[in-house]
């Protein structure tokens, strides 16, 4: 009973108080760059998700045995081949996006939140708690990116998933698109945002 | 002036502790204070500095010192107005009052938005009102091309104030200029609207008192016209104002060219120079090193004139008549705030706008002019100039310690 309060902690903690991207700020380059639009944003997400909780019940299935010398190195390794098998299943199944994310999937294997969990907590634990931890780190990572692409794509391009959404009424009044929301310092200030309402919900977090 | 001190003093009691209005208290320190000078600016023992004047009252004289670039704006906002539409008679009261129609609205909008953030703001965290807004919201429409959409500049605004602004803590601590700021959102969110040959005259008729500007009317400002020109050689001095006249040298002394409202009068610009150095607002040694900056810059890229960049054949001294180089030096450069604070950062402060604004204007064709990006970097790099001339200070003084202590041994 114990171990189950403790494997939805584990779970939830990451979506809001321990969240990787706007507590912990990791993994802030990728948001910067791939949350212009949200479809790939989404995409993104559900990579480092699928990544991110498999590397976990792998480095935690072999956690006994890794030297703890070339540990880092080990962990690379199963990210790296990971991320080649994501990868290659873009380029099947959705080359479009796969080239907007260009070498931002490639780039997954340095992210920090991925060596930061594998790390921190698939290398002292078992392989469940080990995936759910995975599993939410990715979502508070997806999630936070979803909710910066929606507004970059929403004010910079008036589109959503790429279906137009601000109406053309709106344009013949006289409104513009933003421009400054493509351009990668308003991905900055939309996260600083974000942060700004968690912060000011989770008393908490607030440093003093 | 007796009446308005008593209405003042009548309506006092709801604002203090306990009263009905108190929770209104910091707006109406903040227009008693806007009006009368509080009777202590600084505590009266102690260590703080003494000084007579507070920062309302020398707010009110940077507002001063840009009413002549205002009202040359409107005059000469009503000016290009009536050469674009062909007019060979200029009256000078419609062509004033003209300006002065097109400008209101903005200077409305601007006040209106940030003064509500910051009223907003004060009463939320409990604080006194800052005045700091007054020059912003002034500054701001003379800065932007005339036919900047209002709710842009509601938007730009917003923005600067909260994120450029409230979050650093308010007025006397943000790290970059509140109105270059917006300038900058504007600029990067909405291009189209904020460059290009379409946006610095105005051309609204207002209902059709002033005179109709033709359909498809274009015409840029000179640094515009560097910035497309396809061959040029040297010097490449021939700008044309609105009506496709040539612009001499003396009439964009004067201002009497297409631009931002406030900044085409290098005569007006110079006018409230005088008053800011007069009443040593201003710091004279931040104002001489840009301008010293952009002539050496431009006296630079004039020896080495290619023409790949039209803009290196402009002679140095256009570097100063055109664009908003000057008034920035002048009114945004030197804001206390965002500048260096020791005397010798001041000096390399201001040469690297100068320098910089220069750079981009002359070698990157996107950005015809540079004051902009030049003074918003400089911010940015203040606190730095500073803590390295300070250092530098620091470790002669610790020579000379030591070099003093070797001589007693």
């Amino acid at each position: 009973m114990a171990e189950k309060v403790k494997n939805s902690a584990v779970f939830f903690n990451p979506l809001s108080k321990d969240n990787p991207v706007i507590v912990q700020v990791l993994g802030i380059c990728s948001a910067l760059a791939v949350t212009a639009k949200l479809e790939p944003a989404i995409v993104m997400g559900i990579s480092v998700i699928a990544v991110l909780a498999f590397a976990s019940v792998i480095i935690s299935l072999i956690r006994k045995t890794i030297p703890v010398n070339v540990r880092i190195i080990v962990q690379l390794v199963v990210v790296a081949a990971l991320v080649v098998i994501v990868n290659q299943l873009l380029e099947a199944y959705a080359y479009d996006v796969s080239r907007q994310l260009s070498v931002f999937v490639g780039l997954i294997i340095t992210n920090c939140i991925l060596m930061g969990r594998l790390e921190a907590f698939a290398m002292q634990n078992r392989p469940w708690p080990s995936f759910l931890d995975g599993v939410g780190n990715g979502l508070g990572y997806a999630t936070i990116l979803v909710i910066v692409a929606f507004f970059r794509e929403l004010l910079g391009s008036g589109t959503l998933l790429g279906v137009q959404v601000i109406p053309q009424a709106l344009y013949d009044a006289g409104y513009q698109n933003n421009g400054l929301m493509i351009l990668p310092p308003m991905a900055l200030v939309v996260v600083a945002c974000i942060i700004w309402v968690h912060r000011a919900r989770n008393k908490e977090l607030q440093e003093k | 002036m007796k009446a308005l001190r008593k209405a003042l003093d009548r309506v006092k009691p709801h604002f203090e502790d306990g009263g009905k209005l108190h929770a209104f208290h910091s707006v109406y320190d903040g227009i008693e204070t806007f009006l009368y000078t509080p009777r202590t600016v600084a505590a009266m023992d102690g260590v703080h500095v003494h000084d007579a004047i507070d920062s309302k009252r020398t707010m009110i004289i940077v507002v001063l010192a840009l009413l002549p670039c205002f009202l040359f704006g409107c005059y000469n906002c009503g000016y290009q107005h009536w050469l674009a539409a062909g007019e060979t008679t200029f009256p000078f009261f419609s062509l004033f009052f003209y300006g002065l129609l097109s400008i209101l609205p903005m200077v409305v909008v601007t006040y209106v938005v940030g003064l509500g953030i910051e009223f907003i703001v004060a009463q939320w965290r409990r604080e006194e009102i800052q005045e700091g807004f007054l020059v912003t919201g002034l500054i701001l429409p003379m800065i932007c091309p005339i036919d900047t959409p209002l709710w842009m500049v509601a938007v730009a605004t917003a923005f600067a104030v909260v994120f450029a602004k409230e979050v650093f803590g308010g007025t006397g601590y943000n790290i970059v200029n509140i109105a270059l700021t917006a300038r900058a959102f504007l600029f990067f969110a909405y291009p189209s609207k904020m460059s290009g040959d379409k946006a610095f005259i105005a051309t609204d008729p207002i209902g059709t008192w002033a005179p109709a500007v033709p359909d498809g009317f274009t015409c840029a400002t000179p640094l515009g016209e560097v910035a497309t020109s396809t061959s040029a050689s040297y010097p490449f001095d021939v700008f044309h104002g609105a009506g496709g006249q040539a612009i001499d040298a003396w009439q964009a002394f004067v201002g009497l060219i297409p631009g931002s409202f406030g900044e085409t009068s290098t005569l007006c610009i110079l006018i409230g120079a005088a008053i800011l150095l007069f009443t040593r607002i201003g710091d004279w040694r931040i104002m001489l090193s840009v301008v010293a900056g952009a002539l050496a810059m431009g006296a630079l890229s004039n020896a080495l004139a290619t023409p790949a960049y039209p803009g290196t054949m402009v002679p140095f001294y256009d570097q100063l008549l055109l664009g908003g180089l000057l008034f920035g030096a002048v009114f945004m450069a030197t804001d206390p705030v965002t500048a260096c604070r020791t005397n010798t950062g001041k000096y390399i402060y201001g040469a690297f706008i100068g320098i910089v604004a220069v750079i981009i204007r002359n070698y990157n064709t996107g950005y015809p002019e540079g004051a902009m990006l030049a003074i918003l970097l400089a911010n940015v790099l203040a606190p730095l100039i500073d803590w390295c001339v300070v250092q530098a200070n620091v470790s002669r003084r610790m020579r000379r310690l030591v070099a003093i202590e070797k001589k007693e041994d």
